[in-house]
């Protein structure tokens, strides 16, 4: 009896041992990959490439089969850093805070949009950012919105300690602010923005398109994966800017695809071409190009960096701003040198440049 | 042995076995924990215990130390104490520690009230539910009513009280009394409903007024019954109070555990959730011993 008792524990205890061990990935060579998406004007464009047949046309040019997976923002950020999809569209913000913080390389090889007016402040009884001094502001805290937030005090001469931060969950954010009088100030993004706007008395006095380019929409790779498989991102870009010029260019197959693309956003086809209004989209590769090896992309990624680092968001590791590194195309570093997590690599961008 | 129903475990073995179960639960997280950070040294997703540890002394005390990055993100020095050692050289530490981030006590502070002032709504529940189990026409009136109420999931209602009473404590504070609110205006109903009435005739037939039936006879019986479920329920007013505070807060345990769960800190958050443990089990063990003693002639 003693005997059999024992030899049960042992063998819990390996396979315990077994599970807990077997958590381990480690990129390799593969030929299938799972890109993750979530609802927004700026990637609404890979539901059509999806339903469209392009993205598989590119995958299989390539010889990869190439999984599309709709999730919701913050989930499919977490699937990419926990290594359950191998990219992710995101915004740069996030792709600092959340993956690179965590210790996953990220390269981004499409920079799909900037926020150009898709993240707003909006008021009640026309106040204006002066008067938002002392108040309480709803937004998520952490967030874009949080970043839109600090900048437009900053251009106004006010600290982010000037107004009271109330963090307000993702999903009721919009209904709460239009139903509540008492409150007065609320940071959010599109769509819910242009539904806040419908209710009277409400006014946008700050937005993106005041601090373009600071907000990128980015489709990040694991750059452990993309490494050992750059066929993926030749297969994401090509599939990426066939879409694009099927967008830009004028006529039926461009209506066609929009109608698609807003019914996969969830949005009729005039509020997301709203939507596109307030979206800076790349839709030439070689202007994606330009901007990624610009100077402004630098800049503006610098002050994206202080914020995260001054919230203390880019991980416990890190006692100075320049402690994370990142990479730009014409090879500069931002940060340190021997710690870069974050590249960006239009290499694959330019194969569409031409 | 094992399946013996005389059994009579050794002094021993019952130690090894009550520790086992918590013994492989730690293992397989530390080993889990391992194998990450062999992986990616910077995962956040299953702490060490040294981060977890790390976290929760920043969030106990965390001095504001006055730094300021030029636009390259250089560090601009200044000679001003960075921590409390130094400070306390320096002489400067009682500056530091009351202008330090106190950031657990302030969310437990901020939790603790809206908790304790739902408990006073709730307790005028427990009155109210004694009323109703002692006047038929108040019986009448409310018990079906409170019984379907009772039955509403009140996470399900959560927005819509968002939306009605607005972002401050009284929808977090309302969230947690319409959630836990019936269930004990419903069992102290019952449990007064459960006392002899035999007691409340001996009651009359002594003269006593309605109010000293209720409160002498009545209350007494069946208070500590009442703080019993009290006490069980205590999870629920945690659950209630975590998700209100998860919708729009701006401090408490709750808020913080949903802000850092954006970006995955597991290491704030496992701590949170122990201490969130612990503090209820306080207020368990603190109300059994005080049950136990007040009402020593409850026997168990």
């Amino acid at each position: 009896m003693k005997i059999k008792i024992k030899g049960a524990i042992i063998l819990l205890l390996t396979v315990f041992l077994i599970v807990g061990f077997s958590s381990v990935t480690k990129e390799e060579k593969k030929s299938e990959f799972k890109v993750a998406w979530s609802i927004y004007a700026g990637w609404n464009p890979w539901a059509y490439a999806k339903e469209s047949g392009i993205l598989d046309k590119w995958a299989a040019k390539y010889d990869i089969d190439i999984k599309l997976v709709k999730m919701d923002y913050i989930p499919s950020i977490e699937a990419y850093t926990s290594k359950e999809v191998d990219a992710c569209v995101m915004t740069n913000m996030d792709a600092l805070t959340i993956p690179v913080a965590s210790g996953i390389p990220s390269t981004a090889i499409i920079l799909g949009d900037f926020s150009n007016g898709n993240d707003a402040i909006l008021v009640r009884n026309n106040l204006k950012i002066n008067g938002l001094k002392g108040k309480k502001v709803s937004l998520v805290e952490y967030s874009v919105s949080h970043y839109l937030l600090s900048r437009a005090l900053d251009k106004n001469g006010m600290k982010d300690s000037d107004v009271r931060v109330i963090n307000v969950s993702d999903s009721d954010i919009a209904p709460a602010y239009v139903a509540n009088d008492e409150q007065e100030a609320v940071v959010t993004w599109n769509p819910l923005v242009m539904e806040i706007m419908k209710t009277p008395g409400i006014s946008k006095i700050f937005d993106s398109s005041q601090i373009p380019g600071e907000i990128l929409d980015l489709m990040m790779i694991n750059k452990n994966v993309l490494d050992k498989n750059p066929e993926l991102a030749l297969a994401l870009n090509g599939a990426w800017f066939e879409v694009m010029s099927i967008m830009s260019t004028r006529g039926a197959k461009a209506d066609n695809a929009l109608v698609q693309m807003a019914k996969a956003g969830g949005s009729s086809l005039n509020e997301y071409k709203a939507q596109l209004k307030t979206t800076a989209m790349f839709y030439k590769a070689g202007d994606a190009v330009n901007y990624m090896s610009g100077d402004e992309i630098k800049s503006n990624m610098k002050r994206v960096r202080n914020f995260c680092f001054k919230y203390k968001l880019l991980g416990d590791r890190v006692n100075t701003p320049d402690d994370i590194g990142i990479q730009f195309p014409d090879g500069s570093v931002l940060g340190n040198q021997s710690n870069i997590l974050f590249y960006f690599d239009s290499s694959y961008m330019m194969e569409n440049a031409r | 042995m094992f399946f013996d129903i005389n059994a009579k475990p050794g002094k021993s073995i019952s130690i090894f076995l009550g520790i086992l179960l918590f013994g492989l639960a730690v293992m397989l997280y530390g080993s889990a924990s391992h194998s990450r950070h062999a992986d990616n040294p910077q995962d956040k997703l299953v702490p060490t215990p040294t981060q977890m540890w790390k976290s929760f002394s920043n969030a106990i005390f965390r001095p504001v130390i006055e730094q300021e990055f030029n636009d390259d993100g250089e560090l601009i020095p200044n000679d001003e104490p960075k921590n409390l050692r130094e400070a306390f050289k320096v002489g400067k530490h009682w500056e530091m520690l009351r202008n330090g981030e106190w950031q657990l006590l302030e969310d437990t502070l901020a939790s603790g009230y809206r908790v304790l002032i739902a408990m006073l709504f709730i307790f005028a529940g427990v009155l109210l539910g004694l009323y109703m189990g002692m006047f038929p026409y108040l019986d009448k009136l409310l018990y079906r009513f409170i019984l379907f109420f009772d039955k509403i999931p009140a996470l399900a209602v959560l927005p819509i009280l968002f939306i009605v009473f607005g972002l401050d404590e009284t929808a977090k504070i309302s969230l947690i009394v319409i959630g836990v609110a019936p269930t004990i205006i419903l069992d102290t109903y019952l449990r007064v409903k459960d006392v002899p009435k035999e007691n409340i005739t001996k009651g009359m037939t002594l003269k006593a007024s309605t109010q000293e039936i209720i409160y002498k006879i009545v209350f007494p019986q069946v208070f500590p019954k009442v703080l019993d479920t009290l006490r069980l329920n205590f999870k629920a007013v945690i659950l209630f109070l975590i998700a209100g505070e998860a919708l729009a807060a701006e401090a408490g345990l709750g808020y913080r555990i949903f802000v850092v769960r954006r970006y995955m800190d597991m290491a704030t958050i496992i701590p949170y959730v122990i201490w969130i443990s612990v503090l209820a089990f306080s207020i368990d063990f603190f109300l059994r011993r005080w049950i136990k003693k007040k009402f020593i002639w409850i026997k168990k």
